[in-house]
């Protein structure tokens, strides 16, 4: 019966990846240690959500070059201006840190009238259409709670990991996801992308997507162990192949919804979209080359006996002479 | 085999109707409206001769409504074509009806009524979408605990006087402890004893003379709550007066209060009502206008009275004795002198002030009494490159009228303006801040960007959806078709639930439907592909879809439950719109879990499971 009219994959995909997987546990780890360098060295580009600061748009009549903006607000003490233009060219959108001491309506005002002074010169109009004033603490203390939020999370993970499946596997998931939230974040720091609060939510969700993904890798891992009779290695590379066409197609039709959020979403959803594209991509990689291969290396390597059921084992050794 | 029970098909059509009931009222726009509500209970009339009034006064103004409507719940109903003309018409009708009416900025529904009598409701929009004005407020917690310590030093003072204790000093020593140096013969027992009554909060020590009290962290903490308690329901009171529909007046933390308002654009007026402190004070007139003159000229006040100025800048010589103070006020209300027509303000004491002013007028029949305004604004100043925040007090005469009568609890002050009256009164009513309060964060939305937020986040939900289905229609066929349908009810019963539990939809709210949609195709797409490998593995087809179902539930429910921790944790520990998101997550993540396991199943057995022999599915 002929029943399958296109495929992404070939069906019978039989590649061997835990013979790459010392490359693929290098590339991952050398990935990671570049991420977590990037944002020890370069830190985040903070949005105004952590720093405080104005943000406003302006309407201009003519378009002007964004360097002399840039040059000009620096010139009256605003070092680190944003200045991007969005629509037609004659709008722009600029974010301002505040001037040091200055906080508030002050800073509000000044802010304003730098953008005006900058902006304007003979013949070309500056109309200022919004000045919002956002606070700066509220964003130190959301960034405190992102960290609890990813202890709550791994710690969660352990026990639910542990309990359902066993504790190496629980390891091995929380490591994969933590690379993956490592990657991206890591990714915002390499590029100097704004990270605001709409990419913390980002990553966060990356989370709960690369943990699906590695755990929908195991669910299989754990049905062959009981069903195969084969080496651990084998039985990975088995579920592996078995789950690929899944995970290549959830992850593709998940990729396409959210290109429409970054096509469509407009700018404030930009951040969030493009920390989940990345999320999903490094996710599906990373349940491919990172999780089942961590199940073969030293403390986390996995047996048969891990995952017989624990009735079955006593029975077997009750059996026994 | 490939079986269903029936009752589940009942089950997952009552979903359906349910669904279809619950999301519906938000497919019907808004109407931008204004609610006019009277100012007091029971005073002013909403009625149709009011409506007549309203279609007069907008008549006059060219501004066109859709109706005027007295409601059931007692208010009146503007509605209007867009969101300028509502603003145009509460500025309207603001000043033409006076203080007996509030007049609030609204969205009325237009969802039919027998939606609205099942409780269906729309999802409330995030300012991101309707525009409106967030403000982030911070306490100054400092000064609540300066306030209260400070108290509890009267306190102190106090009851060792009462309990005939000599003292010879309390004093505050930080925010830690209080001190208390006895004199030389008191009665150390009978000290403890007392004070430990008087404040069972505090640890009590005796060391020679010094009592001291020591203030412990569970105290201060109490005292900060309490602080922002109060502030926020002062913050609350004011904004209910002001007039605005839905506000949201939230605690963030242990020292901001997150205020928005939705359909407002003004924050300068917004800001005004809800910054300012506003107290009474009453004293003793001492010299009539020109006395006072004559004092300032020639620097000579006397030493029992102080130099106040009234509304025209005049002098005025006040008591510094304070008479009786606000927060001896118990209530204050906007009137009408009925035989003078005049605005006044009517005024009710507790019992201790109203003894005092008893007292007072008894002796003072004839003379003039000062009623102080004293409005505290928090401003912010720069000193050596320094940003500092302070209060400016600023103190006027608002009236110094005659004493007619003796008086003692309740009695009226006029003079006002119609506006001053009721925005007196309603200062203070909602009484007095805890702590001083500075804005560190403000936000206006306009509603042309909050609409095109709307636009471009159905935009975006609808393409993800568009993308995904078209991809499942090619690759899976008919089970492609099923799982449209499963992710097309799905996305209905996510907006449901959202909308049954009001949750507000924001900007990230998209965000998180679009990615709903994302884990939702993950079950469909672990169903579709096990069943192709039973296939694969020569297992007959109706055999194959229900072991395919069967294998892969296991892991959707494994797989969605670590993402669901995710979820809670975001939402957890997330604010505002990351608590939007997490909302949608969660609620994503639940419903595709029952709609790819039962529903795509139930249908996936309605169109295979009847048939004898089957040879073939499309897949």
């Amino acid at each position: 019966m002929k029943i399958f009219p296109l495929t992404l994959l070939p069906n019978d995909a039989n590649i061997d990846f835990m013979r790459l997987r010392w490359v693929s546990i290098a590339v991952a780890a050398i990935i990671m240690f570049v991420a977590i360098g990037a944002m020890g060295t370069r830190g985040f580009n903070y949005a105004l959500d952590f720093t405080g600061g104005n943000l406003i748009e302006a309407h201009l009549d003519k378009p002007m070059p964004l360097d002399t903006v840039r040059e000009k607000l620096a010139a009256d003490g605003y070092d680190s201006a944003q200045v991007q233009t969005y629509g037609s060219g004659n709008q722009l959108l600029i974010r301002l840190q505040p001037r040091e001491g200055e906080s508030g309506d002050v800073a509000t005002k000044h802010a304003a009238d730098a953008v005006s002074k900058a902006v304007t010169d003979a013949g070309n109009k500056a109309q200022i259409v919004r000045n919002e004033f956002v606070g700066p603490q509220v964003g130190k203390e959301l960034a405190l709670k992102g960290l609890y939020a990813l202890l709550f999370v791994v710690v969660g993970f352990l026990i639910y990991i542990a309990f359902r499946f066993e504790w190496k596997f629980a390891v091995a998931a929380i490591i994969t996801t933590l690379h993956d939230v490592v990657v991206v974040a890591g990714w915002f720091a390499i590029t100097g992308h704004e990270f605001d609060l709409t990419v913390l939510a980002g990553i966060l969700s990356v989370m709960g997507y690369s943990i699906n993904d590695t755990i929908v890798v195991f669910d299989r891992v754990r049905e062959n162990f009981r069903s195969m009779r084969a080496d651990p290695e084998a039985v990975l590379n088995k579920s592996i192949n078995q789950t690929l066409s899944r995970t290549v197609i959830t992850s593709f039709v998940a990729f396409l919804t959210v290109v429409a959020l970054y096509i469509y979403g407009g700018g404030s959803l930009r951040g969030m979209a493009e920390s989940q594209m990345l999320g999903i991509i490094i996710g599906t990689l990373s349940s491919i080359f990172v999780a089942c291969p961590l199940l073969t290396l030293g403390l986390l390597k996995v047996t048969k006996q891990d995952l017989m059921p624990k009735a079955k084992d006593e029975a077997a050794l009750a059996r026994r002479p | 085999m490939l079986t269903f029970a029936r009752w589940k098909y009942f089950a997952i059509v009552a979903v359906l109707i349910l669904s279809v009931i619950y999301a519906l009222p938000n497919a019907y726009p808004q109407d931008p409206s204004v609610q006019v509500s009277a100012a007091k209970a029971g005073t002013t009339a909403i009625d149709a001769p009011l409506a007549k009034r309203i279609e007069g006064i907008l008549a006059e103004a060219k501004i066109p409504s859709k109706s005027i409507k007295v409601e059931e719940q007692g208010n009146l109903l503007v509605r209007l074509a867009d969101t300028e003309q509502q603003t145009r018409a509460a500025d309207l009708l603001r000043p033409r009806l006076g203080s007996d009416y509030v007049v609030a900025l609204s969205l009325a529904p237009t969802a039919p009524k027998w939606l609205e009598s099942l409780a269906a409701k729309p999802m409330p929009r995030g300012l991101d979408l309707q525009g409106g004005v967030h403000f982030v407020m911070q306490v100054d917690q400092n000064a609540a605990l300066d306030k209260r310590l400070d108290a509890y030093v009267e306190d102190i003072r106090s009851t060792l006087r009462d309990a005939g204790v000599p003292y010879t000093s309390v004093v505050r020593r930080g925010n830690e402890a209080l001190v208390a140096t006895l004199g030389v013969n008191a009665d150390k027992a009978k000290a403890q004893q007392r004070l430990r009554a008087s404040f069972p909060n505090l640890g009590l020590s005796l060391d020679g003379q010094t009592v001291t009290l020591d203030v412990p962290q569970s105290e201060l903490n109490r005292i900060s709550l309490e602080a922002i308690e109060q502030n926020l329901n002062t913050l609350r009171n004011r904004i209910n007066a002001f007039g605005v529909a839905e506000p949201v007046i939230q605690r963030q933390g242990t020292d901001r209060i997150v205020i928005q308002l939705p359909g407002l654009q003004d924050t300068a007026e917004a800001k005004r009502q809800i910054g300012a402190t506003a107290t009474l004070e009453f004293r003793a007139v001492v010299g009539d206008e020109a006395a006072a003159a004559a004092a300032v000229r020639d620097r000579s006040v006397p030493p029992d009275a102080r130099v106040y100025y009234t509304e025209n800048k005049v002098p005025l010589l006040l008591s510094k004795r304070l008479l009786v103070s606000g927060d001896q006020l118990v209530n204050a209300q906007p009137m009408t002198d009925p035989q003078t027509g005049r605005q006044g303000v009517s005024i009710n004491l507790n019992s201790v002030g109203g003894q005092r002013m008893l007292d007072h007028t008894l002796e003072n029949v004839g003379k003039r009494l000062g009623i102080v305004y004293v409005e505290q604004i928090p401003t912010t100043s720069i000193v050596d490159g320094k940003e500092v925040q302070s209060i400016r007090t600023d103190e006027r005469v608002i009236n110094s009228a005659t004493i007619q009568g003796v008086f003692g609890k309740s009695f009226q002050t006029t003079g006002l303006s119609a506006e001053e009256s009721k925005s007196l009164a309603n200062q203070l009513k909602s009484g007095a801040l805890a702590a001083p309060m500075v804005f560190v964060e403000e936000r206006v939305v306009g509603p042309s960007l909050g609409a095109e937020n709307v636009k471009r986040g159905t935009t975006a939900v609808l393409y993800s959806f568009v993308f995904a289905l078209t991809f499942f229609l090619i690759y899976y066929r008919m089970f492609g078709l099923i799982t449209c349908l499963a992710l097309l009810l799905n996305l209905l019963m996510v907006i449901a639930l959202m909308s049954l539990m009001g949750a507000t939809m924001s900007l990230p709210g998209f965000a998180g439907l679009a990615l709903s949609v994302g884990m939702s195709v993950d079950a469909n797409v672990l169903i579709n592909e096990r069943i192709r490998e039973e296939l694969r593995a020569g297992v007959p087809p109706q055999a194959a879809i229900a072991t395919g179902y069967d294998k892969a539930s296991g892991t959707i429910f494994d797989s969605n439950m670590t993402a669901l921790l995710a979820g809670v944790a975001l939402w957890a520990f997330g604010t505002g719109p990351l608590q939007g998101f997490a909302m949608t997550m969660i609620i994503g993540i639940l419903t595709s879990v029952f709609t790819a396991v039962t529903v795509s199943r139930g249908i996936a057995t309605l169109l295979y499971g009847g048939r004898r022999k089957l040879k073939s599915i499309a897949i």
